[in-house]
This record gives C-alpha cells, structure tokens and sequence, in this order.
C-alpha cells in the first residue's frame, strides 16, 4: 500500500462520500439492484466458485463502488470471472442482485473500453454480432473467429473435439437464420438508442 | 395431454440436439404437448446483457411478445440458460417498471408488446414433476435403469435464483434425484450437484472453467457414478466436450459421460438408444450403458460436410474431408 499524507486520506474520506459512482452502476442495473444495501460480509466471495481467480472478490469491488474508483473497477477482471452460478446471488443476507451487477460492470467497462484483457470482451462482441446478424446463435462461427484471433495454439488441441462435434452433427458450418430479421433488427435499433439510467 | 408453448433454444438444435431428439420422443408417452414459438431468437445467453442492457432484454422479450400470442399462458424451455433469462426478463420487466416501459418501446419498433408477468415461465424438469407427476412417469418405465449409478447434475441456472419459488433449494435441489430415482436408477450422493461447470469461462477463460469442471467430474468418481445426468446443454457440453482438454491440463484420464435426463427417461419409457440421441457425445457412454444391457449406436457415416455444403474453397473442403477420415479412422 502506498503512504499517503494525512490530507490525502482526509480528501480520501470526502471522496469516499460520493456515493455517484455506486449509484450509477445500480441504476443501469436491470431490476432493483439493492448493491447499496451491501454490508460488507463477505459472503459473495466466500461463496464463489472462481473468486480464487479475480482480482477482487466481489465484496471489495462493491466497497471500491462506494468509494469511487471508477477505473480501477472497470479494469478489474472480477466480472469477466463471473461464471453467472448466482450462490452469491441466493447466500446474500440483502438480497443484492449481484450477478446482474457483474453484467452491469461488463457493459460498462466495454463502453468505457477500461478493460484489460480483450480475449473476453471481444467474445461477448462477436457473439452479439453473430445473434445481430442471424438472429440465432451461430457456434461455429464464434469459435473459429474467436480461437483464431486469440488462442490459435489452444486449436490444435481442440481439433479432434471440433471435429468430433461437426461429425456427430453438434454444430453447423452454416448459420441459421430466422424469418424477422428485419423485426429483429428494428427492435433492436430502436434498443439501442435507450439506457437505464 | 398438457400444452405447452415451447421455446427450444439455439442449443437444441446443434450441440444439444440429443437433448431435442430424445425429448421429441419422450414428450408424447408422457403426454407433453410441445407447440413451438413461431420464429424465436437466440435468448442472448449470459453475453449480451453483459454488453448493452436494453437490447439484451429487448431480444429476449421479443420471445415472450411472440409466446404470448400463442394464447398459452405456459412456456417450457429445457435449456437452463433460456429458462433463466425469460424468467429473469418477465421478472426485471415487472419488477422495475422503467425497464418494462423502455423494452415495450423497442419491442413497439417491431409492432409486438409484452405485457410483464403475464406467462408462466418453467424448466422442462419442474413441468415433468409437477404436471406429469412422478407417479405418471413410473407407472410407464417399462425398463427400470436397475445398477446404473447416475451422479444428479441439475447445474446453476435452474434452481437458481429462482424468482418464483418453484424449486425444492437453491443449493440441494432434490428434483432431478426424484425423477432418475422413479426410472429404477441408482443414484449416487454428489456434493456437485447445483455447483457451476464454469459457463463459458470454457471459451474465455479455460484454466478457470478446467478447474471446475474437474472437481465436478472427480466428484461423479469419488461417488462410483457410472454416467452424469444434466438438465442443461452448456453443462453438458462443458463436462463432455472440453473433458479431454481438463484431462490434458490436469495430468489425469478422467473418462466420464454425461447425458441429458430426458435421454435416460427416454430408455426407461423402452425407446432405442438411437431414438435418444445416443452415440453423439464425446465421452462415450458405452461403458456405463453396458451395465443396464444397452449398445449405444455406432456413429453415423454420414457427415454434415456432406449435406451443408462448405462455406470455403473445395480445396480446403477436400482437406477438411480428409481430416475427418482421418479422425474416424483413429476412433475405429
């Protein structure tokens, strides 16, 4: 821990009163988030099955919430490590929509393009961009694009597996695609231009 | 005959098509009436609303505005993930009026509208119990799964978070015992059985999901189960597709199947392992089936490079062919 002056502690203190940050990660969140009803008790991290493999465990990154550190939060990788398995969510004495926080962080940090590592943000993209396109979800196309851009070497050892899984007919070369596309693509458009806020 | 309106997923028709083929054949015996949304999309499983909220929740309320056309309160899905996001969407919607109000504008661009709370959304495991009952389903084993010992696999995203109370326990849901226990099946105790397969930490961050889905398989061997049983096409395909690279990453040679209940409901109810999507795993199944007197069915010869036509040179397409040859003569 760096040393810090008494005067940086104390606007420290003040800054850790802006509560704008917390606030604003709680109002984008989908239904009422309750993250500033968070007590600090540590039982999301006691409870997470990866937590071993984030940077903070999701009570400290609700602490860094409360006293404002915007960047180092959406840098963090700890929504990236979510597996979505909500034990956090169902073990919360205040009910803390805390997976759905997660995803708030994501969208955020992906807006703000503070994230770090790209391998996990440009696999959320490009399965959007495939679901944008064709409606559905199109594997074969993710995997290729996404193991050739970001771990060509993993795909030697995935090679009997692809195979395996495009010869017992697992996956498709082709997308499909469904008939509303043009429905699809105008509700999400008109998607687009809104946010909670 | 109960009807349901019926949202498969994208996963039911490419790598969980075992899921879709041996529910197709167990539905009618059980007097499950399955009635397709016409024309869904994709649910945006956990990617999408991680990426831009009001679209996430737009997409996947497009499906509950074409659902409830249908004029059947009641939507079955059998995909975890799918059923987690519809309910979760009809519940936010209801839940937080602002989010409600923002996804009927979207969904008004494409002249459709979903009136939050107005359907019934439910995992295909909670309708077998509680329409079709236990009793029901027993008195029509007519091959009870006797010495087959089954590991529970029921996963996350079903009995959690459970926005409707619909399940026995968010952490030792005892549903999927209770059905695998009316096939005649042994089933083993599995301290893994609600906990996570790692999602799709398989496709971006591998060591994190190799991990769980060790402690999950070693778990299933500790207990001397011959096959895991799952509800959800990503578990399965974590726990049987990526088992060979857990294995390389972890030194060790774990060789355990996975299959979708529906499939050995399907075996009990007397159907032939080739009706039941046998024989499309990647850890074979045949072991553990010997031991209730079942072949599964060789792989087919009939490859989809065949009937979909390559999206790339036929130079490449000649190579991709011999590799595959190639492969199929290593598993001979």
């Amino acid at each position: 821990m760096p040393t810090m002056t008494d005067e940086q502690v104390r606007a420290h203190l003040t800054h850790e009163e802006d509560l704008s940050l917390l606030h604003e990660v709680s109002m984008k969140t989908a239904g009422v988030s309750r993250l500033e009803m968070c007590i600090q008790c540590g039982s999301c991290g006691g409870s997470c099955p990866s937590g071993m493999d984030m940077d903070h465990t999701p009570r400290m990154v609700f602490a860094m919430l409360r006293a404002g550190m915007r960047d180092e939060v959406l840098q963090s990788n700890t929504p990236w490590v979510c597996v979505s398995c909500y034990h956090c969510v169902v073990r919360c004495p205040q009910n803390v929509h805390i997976t759905d926080v997660m995803y708030t962080l994501k969208a955020m940090a992906i807006r703000e393009k503070k994230y770090r590592d790209v391998a996990a943000p440009e696999f959320a993209e490009t399965f959007v961009e495939m679901v944008e396109k064709y409606g559905r979800s199109y594997e074969f196309g993710l995997a290729t694009r996404h193991y050739l851009k970001h771990a060509p070497l993993r795909m030697v050892g995935m090679a009997a597996m692809g195979l395996g899984m495009l010869r017992k007919g697992r996956m498709s070369m082709k997308p499909r695609t469904i008939k509303g596309m043009d429905q699809l693509t105008a509700i999400l458009n008109k998607a687009k231009e809104m946010e909670l806020t | 005959m109960s009807a349901y309106t019926f949202y498969p997923g994208c996963a039911m028709e490419s790598n969980a098509k075992a899921y879709y083929t041996s529910l197709m054949a167990v539905a009618k015996p059980l007097g499950i009436n399955l009635e397709e949304i016409e024309d869904w999309n994709c649910c945006g499983a956990t990617e999408y609303v991680g990426m831009n909220l009001i679209p996430a929740y737009s997409l996947i309320a497009r499906n509950l505005a074409l659902a409830a056309k249908m004029g059947n309160k009641t939507v079955l899905s059998p995909c975890s993930a799918c059923y987690l996001n519809l309910a979760k969407a009809d519940h936010y919607m209801t839940e937080r009026p602002a989010l409600g109000e923002k996804v009927n504008e979207a969904l008004a661009a494409g002249g459709l509208h979903y009136q939050p709370g107005s359907l019934d959304i439910r995992h295909l495991l909670d309708v077998l119990i509680n329409d079709i009952g236990l009793d029901n389903l027993k008195a029509k084993v007519v091959r009870p799964l006797k010495g087959l010992r089954v590991a529970p696999y029921m996963g996350c995203m079903v009995p959690r978070p459970d926005y409707n109370n619909r399940w026995s326990d968010a952490e030792h849901p005892v549903e999927l015992v209770e059905v695998l226990q009316a096939i005649g099946a042994e089933v083993v105790d599995f301290p893994g059985a609600a906990t996570c397969c790692g999602g799709h930490m398989t496709q971006i961050g591998p060591e994190t999901a190799f991990e769980l889905i060790r402690r999950l398989i070693s778990s299933a061997e500790r207990s001397q189960a011959d096959i895991m049983v799952t509800v959800c096409p990503m578990c399965q395909v974590n726990v049987d597709a990526y088992q060979g690279e857990t294995n390389r990453h972890f030194g060790t040679n774990y060789q355990m199947p996975i299959v979708f209940f529906t499939q050995l409901v399907g075996l009990a109810l007397g159907f032939p392992p080739d009706k039941l999507g046998f024989g499309t795993e990647i850890t074979s199944t045949e072991k553990a089936l010997a031991r209730i007197g079942v072949d599964i069915p060789k792989p087919t010869e009939d490859t989809p490079h065949k009937q979909a036509g390559l999206p790339m040179p036929s130079c490449l397409r000649k190579n991709a062919k011999g590799k595959v040859q190639h492969a199929e003569k290593e598993a001979a």
